[in-house]
């Protein structure tokens, strides 16, 4: 197994807050990683980091082998990155939202025509296709950036919250397009939705205050509490010890 | 460049795709027409050229440009949207350059629908037309020096109306600076300051073009102006993209 995604002591301060903590971890072909913690925790700016948008204090990451910092064009070029919050330019057309993106990708004519097809085909846009961004709901926008993400089949992905504002209906149909594209790409996924980590993905890693505080299966992970329930053991992982915080105060 | 030009499609379809493009061409018009023909005294003159028109320009362009290029950045923080741009293949020089060119592009636009003063002058007289079209050129240089400077200050705040406050602010800087009013002033405690100033006026060089004049050192002028700025504007999407 090759790590398309290979992330190295990466931190980010802000002033004196710590976001990101000496976080390291890879992500090969066929793994689909599910990034758990609270909010706060540093999710997104390990993602914005390995996108490129953030620029690390210390630490690299690569995708394809592509640093992002030293080789960022090569790097963006194997990546679909689904910003936090799915932004798109409001008053611009589903079509022509992801004609810009596929131009900006490279694609001209009919290879053009096709990606955007088959993007808005996976995501299930076509009904919406001629409509402003603006005039969608929560669940279609969502798709609209990831039908952004998919237009150029990368063989890495990186979803900040790809279902969130989804109905339960619309969040089925994203996991099994995720769990149907998973043995081609490394993909990470952010989530605030454990069932999602158990019905997707091969792997999670939770994070607090910055730091990987656990990396495993999600089977593997609900088996650290006795419950076994995956909700129990997030608690027990990002929530601070009832002694400790005594002791703190 | 093909980046450059998918950038710049793009955002001037935005503006087209929202009331932005229409009140700024209408308000542009009709303060124009107002100024030129009622303060400007248009047809008393009984002179057949655009020297009231271009008169007036750079300070309608000084009030509306800044209202183009506050949202240019401002708006892509709030909407998130910088986070998608600055991660797709393309470098933050192609996307500054692209945005600004937008902006230009506009302008252009507005500055062409003008065309019928040019008519008007024509029917009425023999105008020099020569000196309008360099006076036209000019004008078009004086827009993309504010436009830098607007789109500069977009990427350094998230608040527009900060960012519109101080472009209109930093314009009217480079505006007024040759005028008697501050090169006097200069020139009693500095007089090195003053001939500073008067070199770096924006309108000063506008002058020149509305006489028919195109210096070299006018354009070299205007191009380092608008390059200096645009420099500037990379350096702070970089450092504050993710603010």
């Amino acid at each position: 197994m090759t790590a398309l995604i290979e992330i190295e002591r990466l931190s980010k301060r802000f002033g004196t807050f710590t976001a990101v903590d000496d976080v390291s971890f890879s992500v090969a072909r066929g793994e689909v990683l599910g990034f758990l913690g609270p909010n706060g925790a540093g999710k997104s700016t390990t993602m914005k980091m390995l996108a490129g948008f953030v620029t690390p204090t210390a630490g690299t990451a690569r995708i394809c082998g592509h640093d992002v910092g030293t080789d960022s064009m090569a790097a963006r070029k194997s990546l679909g990155f689904l910003p936090e919050g799915a932004p798109t330019y409001p008053e611009m057309t589903v079509v022509a939202f992801l004609r810009f993106v596929a131009r900006i990708r490279g694609y001209a004519g009919r290879e053009l025509d096709e990606r955007v097809d088959a993007a808005t085909g996976m995501t299930t846009l076509a009904s919406v296709r001629l409509q402003p961004v603006e005039t969608l709901s929560k669940g279609f926008k969502r798709r609209v950036g990831l039908a952004q993400a998919l237009l150029h089949d990368p063989p890495v992905l990186v979803l900040d919250e790809p279902t969130d504002g989804l109905d339960p209906n619309q969040k089925h149909e994203v996991r099994t397009l995720i769990a149907r594209m998973a043995p081609q790409k490394a993909i990470v996924i952010s989530t605030h939705i454990l069932e999602e980590v158990e019905a997707v993905c091969s792997r999670a890693i939770i994070i607090a205050h910055g730091r990987v505080v656990a990396d495993a299966t999600p089977a593997e992970l609900a088996r650290r509490h006795p419950s076994g329930k995956l909700d129990d053991v997030f608690r027990d992982i990002t929530m601070p010890k009832p002694a400790e915080s005594a002791k703190a105060a | 460049m093909r980046n450059t030009l998918i950038v710049a499609r793009r955002e001037l379809g935005g503006y087209f795709a929202t009331p932005v493009a229409v009140v700024f061409i209408v308000i542009f018009l009709a303060l124009q027409g107002v100024l030129t023909f009622n303060l400007g005294n248009f047809f008393d003159r009984n002179a057949a050229d655009l020297v009231p028109f271009f008169n007036f320009i750079p300070w309608v362009f000084l009030l509306l440009v800044p209202a183009i290029t506050m949202r240019l950045w401002a708006e892509e923080r709030r909407l998130g949207t910088i986070e998608l741009l600055l991660t797709l293949p393309i470098s933050q020089t192609q996307a500054v350059v692209g945005k600004f060119l937008a902006a230009w592009a506009f302008c252009a636009i507005a500055l062409l629908l003008t065309f019928p003063f040019v008519l008007t002058v024509n029917y009425l007289g023999h105008p020099d037309n020569g000196v309008i079209a360099t006076g036209y050129l000019g004008a078009l240089l004086v827009a993309g020096s504010f436009l830098s400077v607007g789109a500069a200050l977009s990427a350094a705040t998230k608040n527009q109306v900060i960012a519109f406050v101080l472009a209109v602010a930093i314009c009217f800087v480079f505006a007024v600076a040759s005028y008697p009013v501050v090169t006097d002033f200069l020139s009693r405690s500095s007089p090195a300051l003053a001939d500073l100033a008067r070199r770096l006026s924006v309108s000063e060089r506008f002058q020149s073009f509305t006489r028919g004049v195109i210096s070299l050192r006018d354009v070299v002028y205007f191009a380092s102006f608008i390059g200096f700025w645009l420099f500037l504007n990379t350096v702070i999407v970089e450092h504050r993209k993710a603010d």
